[in-house]
């Protein structure tokens, strides 16, 4: 575990020294903050109501393009580079680089979150907020984004280059995002079961409404071990 | 740390890149690992390191299997390319490289002051390595290869892309290391496997070649040696006939060096045949100009052992 968070600690800090994280933030909190404050119809003034349904609603967006963003580079600057080779002749192993990426990223995506409580004093201050409902959406939040990280770094695995680990990563975040759903509305039985459950949606809406159930978090978490999997068996392979 | 490998094979696809190579390395030797580009030499360092695994054969550290136990914090790696964090400063990248080979964190600082010493990166050791010259990457390189003291050393032609005086001082720093440790190192300069290594290994389309001392590789493929030596006196046939009599001399050809004749004498009688020249012209009266005694190049050994066909 110790070696996790070395690579990890080396990760963030790496990523916190180049401009382009500072944009990616500023563009990350632009977006979400736009959306939830300014937009008009549909943000927070509109509905009248002192709760961050809107931030939750939008940041599973701004997520969506964030996470890939920063993911991108994890792997597939190693394998370019051949930095991958250094870390790997030395004593660690390559789940440990994965897990280490992972964790780097859900730390950088949690620093962006930190940011958004402002967000959550700031609707506080203006009625009476459900404390609950946020905490579960921030849950959620999480949970999302460990499945959006995990997708993110099996895409950097399998590409040298940085845009197609992000074009990738975006394509099979699609495919659970809209596919998965739309399909699981015209199919019936077993395989409608199957695709409704893939659908991304489905869950991340059932722990927005305040509701964190094991499956959810389950489905989640599978997600996230799968991407790390199959990171670490396309990191063996390729070498 | 003493290395045996035993039937390294590693195949690439169609191709064999590793074809059954077999040999030992005693513990502080250091080793010159040769052949033409393509031959097998990195590929046979990375099995070695561990990064990659053999499709047959093993190699034992010290008698154990690398299958067994790992020992990748015993070895320092220098890889071909260099590859380094561009975006971190030296002294970060040295104590992350120490941390990963499990150096006890209350040592690393000390570790950290003696590699800038030692690999001579004082004046550079705040920067990025970004803004790092090749040769002091080179040197960044070697000092995270051996900042956890590491056994045995695996260089993978740390001197390319050198220029003459870097080459000269990372020489010099690998023969330094080299006294405590056993090194491996490849490389297709061949002065430079003279000049720093015990042992030759020549690898050639992933077979073993070679393996022996430089001196010996030498007196392997002469057999024979050559004398050029120039004689005033006496006409040119009675030179050529006087020095065909001499026992030692197998052969006399005569050659033309910037309009002054010459004679190329095979022999095999060592230092005998030059004494015998000498004794032979005091005899004539003759008055000998010029002797040199001509080594065969490791060039040319090298050359002989991995030319096509």
């Amino acid at each position: 575990m110790k070696k996790v968070w070395i690579i990890a600690r080396r990760e963030v800090e790496s990523y916190f020294s180049s401009l382009a994280a500072y944009v990616l933030l500023v563009l990350f909190l632009g977006f979400t903050g736009f959306f939830t404050w300014l937009r008009g119809n549909g943000d927070i003034f509109f509905r009248k109501q002192a709760d961050l349904e809107v931030f939750f609603a939008i940041a599973m967006w701004t997520l969506f393009f964030f996470i890939p963003a920063v993911t991108m580079r994890m792997l597939a600057e190693e394998r370019r580079s051949g930095t991958i080779e250094m870390l790997l002749t030395k004593k660690v192993q390559t789940w440990q680089v994965v897990v280490g990426k992972f964790l780097a990223t859900m730390l950088i995506v949690a620093a962006a979150l930190l940011l958004t409580l402002i967000y959550y004093y700031s609707v506080s201050r203006l009625g009476n907020i459900d404390h609950g409902a946020t905490i579960s959406g921030y849950i959620g939040l999480l949970l999302l984004s460990a499945a959006y990280a995990g997708i993110g770094i099996f895409a950097s695995s399998i590409s040298k280059n940085q845009i197609v680990a992000f074009l990738i990563a975006i394509s099979i975040g699609i495919l659970f995002q809209f596919i998965a759903g739309i399909l699981a509305s015209d199919a019936t039985g077993v395989v409608g079961d199957l695709l409704a459950y893939l659908d991304i949606n489905r869950h991340y809406q059932n722990i927005q409404r305040g509701v964190v159930d094991t499956r959810d978090v389950l489905y989640f978490l599978s997600l996230a071990a799968m991407g790390l999997l199959w990171a670490d068996y396309f990191i063996e392979r390729k070498k | 740390m003493q290395v045996q490998i035993r039937n390294l094979v590693k195949s690439y696809g169609e191709q064999r890149a590793v074809d059954g190579i077999s040999f030992e390395i005693r513990r502080g030797e250091i080793v010159g690992f040769l052949g033409p580009n393509g031959a097998g030499k990195t590929t046979t360092m990375k099995i070695i390191t561990g990064y990659l695994k053999p499709d047959a054969g093993e190699v034992r550290f010290d008698g154990v299997s690398s299958m067994e136990r790992d020992f990748r914090h015993k070895i320092g790696y220098l890889p071909e390319t260099n590859p380094l964090y561009t975006d971190m400063p030296v002294i970060d990248y040295l104590k992350l490289s120490a941390r990963l080979q499990d150096v006890p964190e209350s040592e690393i600082p000390a570790r950290v002051r003696k590699m800038i010493e030692v690999c001579g990166l004082g004046d550079e050791k705040h920067k990025t390595i970004g803004e790092l010259s090749k040769g002091y990457r080179q040197r960044v390189g070697l000092a995270q290869a051996i900042i956890h003291d590491p056994e045995l050393l695996i260089l993978d032609e740390p001197t390319s892309g050198l220029d003459p005086n870097q080459i000269v001082e990372i020489r010099q720093l690998i023969r330094e290391i080299g006294k405590t440790k056993t090194v491996i190192l490849s490389t297709h300069i061949l002065p430079e496997v003279e000049a720093t290594c015990d042992r030759i290994i020549i690898i050639h389309r992933g077979k073993l070649v070679a393996d022996s001392t430089a001196g010996d590789l030498r007196r392997q493929a002469e057999g024979k040696s050559l004398l050029t030596v120039r004689i005033e006196g006496g006409t040119s046939e009675e030179q050529r006939s006087a020095l065909g009599r001499i026992s030692s001399v197998q052969g006399v050809e005569s050659v033309m060096e910037g309009g002054v004749q010459k004679w190329k004498l095979e022999h095999e009688g060592g230092d005998d045949t030059a004494a015998e020249v000498f004794d032979l012209c005091v005899q004539r009266g003759w008055k000998l100009l010029e002797m040199v005694p001509q080594q065969q190049k490791l060039e040319d050994v090298f050359r002989a052992l991995t030319m096509e066909n």
